[in-house]
């Protein structure tokens, strides 16, 4: 199990992938925008996005779970 | 003097830009009233404006971009004219045209103006039409990957890929090959969309295709701008340019004038292109024609040109020892002010940007200490102090830090004495990236190109 959490105070630009989903390493799970920067977080293993987090708009802080890949 | 018509000034900008049009406004005795969002109530500009009406939300589409709220800012505080900024609706053509439809003074070029030079593929045709060299590229909008595969079998690889709209480096990338291209594409058609849907006002758009332009890329490029000033006599003025070759994801770090990689001949022929582009649109105030300079044949293309205050502004004020918000309005009022440009001395600007120094990844946060330095040819345009907090909404650039010498190495000098006074706590900071720049053999020489940052941060040069 790997959780992935926010490098930084972001807001939520896009959420790419479902709970259920099957994904890959470094596939792209959501994309954050901060500061008029576009950062995609990415899937640091293969695995199943057994919890998704966060929903297109909110705002979060610095080590935020965004998602668990199983 | 016919400025006192134009007060009171409304301000549709905010942090340290906001703040340096207001007090320039404040000294010609005019009254400055600023505009802000909820994120940011507590801001220096606010405070120091004579007037200050909220817009909305932090979310700029519901604030800064909305164009409604501002001018009914303008209309419920008795505004005679509205200065933009840079960024937001500065180069908004539309906007220009609702401020001066509601009878009030636009502190920029015509809407027109605004309007052909915001495309870039129509500003680099028109261009090209006044004899202002360009780069080999595509002529019109390149809307699918098909014809962008064709274009650049015609140009030759490396070429860049960008938007026609926006700014900002955003949708920006170098292709080497038919791979790299079909992902440059993309991401250029992505950013182009999202322009779009900024555009709209955050509803989403339908669009025909993304516009896109593409362009020989020079590897070894020094980006160079010239500053101008368009009188309502017709004429427009250069006053020297500022070099901007140091930049992380193609946007500026630091910018310094004069340029330490071109010759005196080369500087006279990009001036005077510079105001036959401005001549050519009819340009009113001050603007900023930006181009590639190829540092080693010691010749240059335009790349496109700013219709606004320009961030690094303050560069050309050290050497020219004019202020050009005053100028903006002066001119806006309809007056031709004597301009002499005459560069002296040497001055550098260090954007202070909240982001990690290693990656330049963004670090809002709350500021808990904020020390600016002074002394001797410094300058520091801030938006923030002490008990702020930097937010993720807007971007990372908190104050700019100029410094201003007789000679390069003056500046230098001064530059990382000013570097190592400036404390900033809280949020992440790029102040110690600028001191590794200033011991970079490659920044202290002057030679140096737009992959200086890049070559400092890849593990094998």
């Amino acid at each position: 199990m790997a959780e992935v959490r926010a490098e930084m105070v972001a807001n939520v630009w896009k959420v790419v992938v479902q709970e259920g989903d099957t994904v890959s390493d470094g596939d792209t799970l959501v994309i954050l925008e901060s500061m008029k920067m576009e950062i995609p977080v990415l899937a640091e293993d293969d695995g199943v996005v057994a919890q998704l987090k966060v929903s297109e708009g909110d705002v979060i802080q610095e080590g935020d779970l965004i998602a668990v890949i199983e | 003097m016919l400025t006192e018509t134009l007060g009171p000034v409304l301000v549709a900008n905010r942090g340290e830009i906001a703040r340096r049009i207001i007090r320039t406004v404040k000294r010609m005795g005019l009254r400055a009233i600023a505009v802000h969002s909820e994120a940011d109530a507590d801001l220096p500009f606010v405070r120091e404006a004579d007037e200050a009406v909220l817009l909305g939300p932090a979310n700029p589409a519901q604030s800064y971009l909305d164009v409604t709220k501002v001018l009914e800012a303008a209309r419920a505080t008795g505004a005679r004219a509205v200065h933009p900024g840079y960024g937001f609706l500065a180069e908004n053509a539309a906007f220009a045209q609702a401020v001066i439809d509601a009878g009030m003074v636009w502190i920029g070029p015509a809407p027109d103006a605004i309007d052909r030079m915001g495309d870039k593929i129509n500003a680099r045709n028109l261009m090209e039409q006044a004899g202002v060299p360009v780069a080999a590229g595509t002529r019109e909008p390149v809307t699918d990957l098909d014809l962008a595969l064709k274009a650049a079998e015609e140009i030759g690889y490396p070429v860049m890929v960008k938007t026609a709209g926006g700014g900002g480096g955003i949708g920006m990338s170098v292709a080497h090959d038919d791979e790299s291209l079909a992902k440059a594409f993309e991401q250029a058609a992505r950013a182009a969309a999202r322009f779009a849907s900024a555009a709209a006002g955050g509803e989403g758009a339908p669009l025909a295709g993304p516009a896109i332009l593409l362009e020989r890329y020079i590897e070894r490029a020094r980006h160079v701008e010239v500053q101008i000033l368009g009188l309502p006599d017709g004429t427009v003025v250069a006053l020297g340019e500022r070099d901007c070759s140091v930049q992380r994801r193609h946007q500026k770090v630091v910018e310094e004038s004069p340029s330490p990689g071109i010759t005196p001949e080369l500087r006279e022929r990009m001036l005077a292109a510079a105001v036959r582009a401005g001549e050519a649109v009819g340009y009113l105030g001050a603007g900023t024609v930006e181009c590639l300079v190829d540092a080693d044949e010691q010749d240059f293309v335009f790349l496109e040109m700013n219709t606004r205050l320009q961030v690094e502004h303050p560069v050309t004020e050290l050497v020219t020892g004019l202020d050009l918000v005053e100028l903006q309005l002066r001119v806006a009022a309809g007056e031709t002010p004597e301009v002499t440009p005459r560069v002296s001395g040497h001055a550098i600007e260090f954007r202070v940007y909240a982001e990690d120094p290693k990656r330049f990844f963004p670090g809002p946060g709350k500021i808990t200490a904020w020390e600016e330095p002074a002394g001797d040819g410094i300058r520091v345009d801030s938006g923030y102090e002490a008990g702020n907090t930097v937010t993720p909404f807007y971007d990372p650039l908190m104050a700019k830090l100029c410094v201003h010498g007789e000679t390069r190495d003056e500046a230098l000098a001064r530059a990382r004495k000013a570097v190592a006074g400036f404390t900033v706590e809280g949020p992440k900071n790029n102040l110690p990236f600028c001191a590794e720049l200033l011991d970079e053999p490659g920044f202290a020489s002057g030679d140096y190109d737009t992959g200086l940052v890049g070559r400092m941060r890849s593990p094998r040069g």
